[in-house]
């Protein structure tokens, strides 16, 4: 009984460690998500989105980049099916990431793995994959990581539409540059020798390649595509 | 002009629809692995997926927007490479940015 009791205690403990270590690893994400999500409610008040219609976005489609583009797209009539189609292939991605990180979820119980696939996205599954790589991901550390982010994606995107166009230009304080440079940060510290150069060199030709010649954002998933079959083909079995 | 709670309700069915769509993306990544063993080659493909799929999302930025942006990653790859905090690294490339473009490279 009193050893029960122990051995939930710990597990307790362990549990809120880990989500403060999560909680701690997100905040320098804040820095990027405040404005850009700001910045998008702003956008789409431009384009005649209400704070409500704003929040709805942001609360059940909660995708950065494909936020901005289909904002980008809005115009009446609506082309519900067009905006529908690029959200789809914007996001693409996600299914990468999400096949990825499911590797490391074992720790976590199988009811869960649903609602932490909703609240993931690039920054979270950075990160989280970050610590996947060191040590084994627990609940904790994910829900530290990723959930925070949710709340402050919706409520900052429904403030900035609420303030409009008043906020400002980002680029003259180098806030645009902000979130490329944190991904440039999360990209090295995934750095495990030459061959990760030849991935990272192999994604951005392609992608850069792909974002000349087609319309659309498809570059971020032949880029990504491009670097993963890289990989694969210098994988020689002997290693192991 | 919109009041705070207009809801036009053809915005609100692509609203749902893209939301749909998205976590069908988020999703299946996770359905698509269920059972599979995962080692050799295909554990190598997956390795590569974090660098790989965040330099394609990044490219557009640092390598065709201009000089100062790509000079600037420079810098922050630097930082980044000599174990800088996220934090900083991110500072690093902000205020990176904002020297170049104010020096007109």
């Amino acid at each position: 009984m009193t050893e029960l009791y122990v051995k939930e205690t710990e597990a307790k403990r362990a549990f809120s460690s880990d989500l403060r270590a999560g909680f701690v690893d997100m905040t320098p994400m804040l820095l990027v998500y405040v404005p850009v999500a700001m910045l998008w409610g702003a956008v789409a008040t431009a384009k005649g989105f209400s704070p409500l219609e704003a929040f709805l976005m942001s609360f059940f489609v909660y995708a950065g980049t494909a936020q901005f583009i289909a904002v980008d797209m809005w115009r009446e009539p609506l082309p519900i099916a067009v905006l529908i189609f690029t959200t789809f292939v914007v996001n693409l991605r996600l299914v990468m990431m999400s096949a990825s990180i499911s590797r490391h979820m074992d720790t976590i119980a199988k009811r869960l793995h649903p609602f932490l696939m909703y609240i993931l996205t690039d920054e979270a599954w950075a990160i989280v994959e970050r610590r996947a790589a060191a040590e084994r991901l627990t609940l904790g550390y994910f829900l530290g990581v990723a959930l925070p982010l949710w709340p402050t994606w919706f409520l900052s995107s429904t403030m900035g539409a609420a303030l409009g166009t008043g906020i400002g230009n980002p680029a003259t304080i180098g806030l645009d540059f902000a979130y490329a440079a944190m991904l440039l940060c999360i990209v090295i510290g995934f750095w495990r020798g030459p061959r990760t150069g030849v991935v990272i060199a192999v994604s951005g030709l392609i992608a850069a390649a792909a974002k000349f010649y087609l319309p659309g954002p498809w570059y971020i998933l032949l880029g990504g595509l491009a670097g993963v079959a890289a990989a694969a083909l210098l994988h020689s079995e002997e290693e192991a | 002009m919109s009041g705070l709670f207009t809801l036009h309700w053809t915005w609100f069915l692509a609203i749902i629809g893209m939301g749909l769509a998205t976590y069908t993306t988020r999703i299946s990544g996770l359905l698509l692995m269920r059972g599979v063993v995962v080692k050799g080659r295909l554990k190598a493909a997956l390795d590569a997926v974090p660098p790989s799929v965040l330099m394609a999302v990044i490219t557009p930025t640092i390598l065709m927007t201009g000089r100062a942006e790509s000079l600037a990653a420079v810098a922050t790859a630097i930082a980044a490479f000599m174990r800088a905090p996220l934090l900083l690294t991110i500072l690093i490339g902000m205020i990176s940015v904002v020297g170049l473009r104010w020096l007109g490279l």
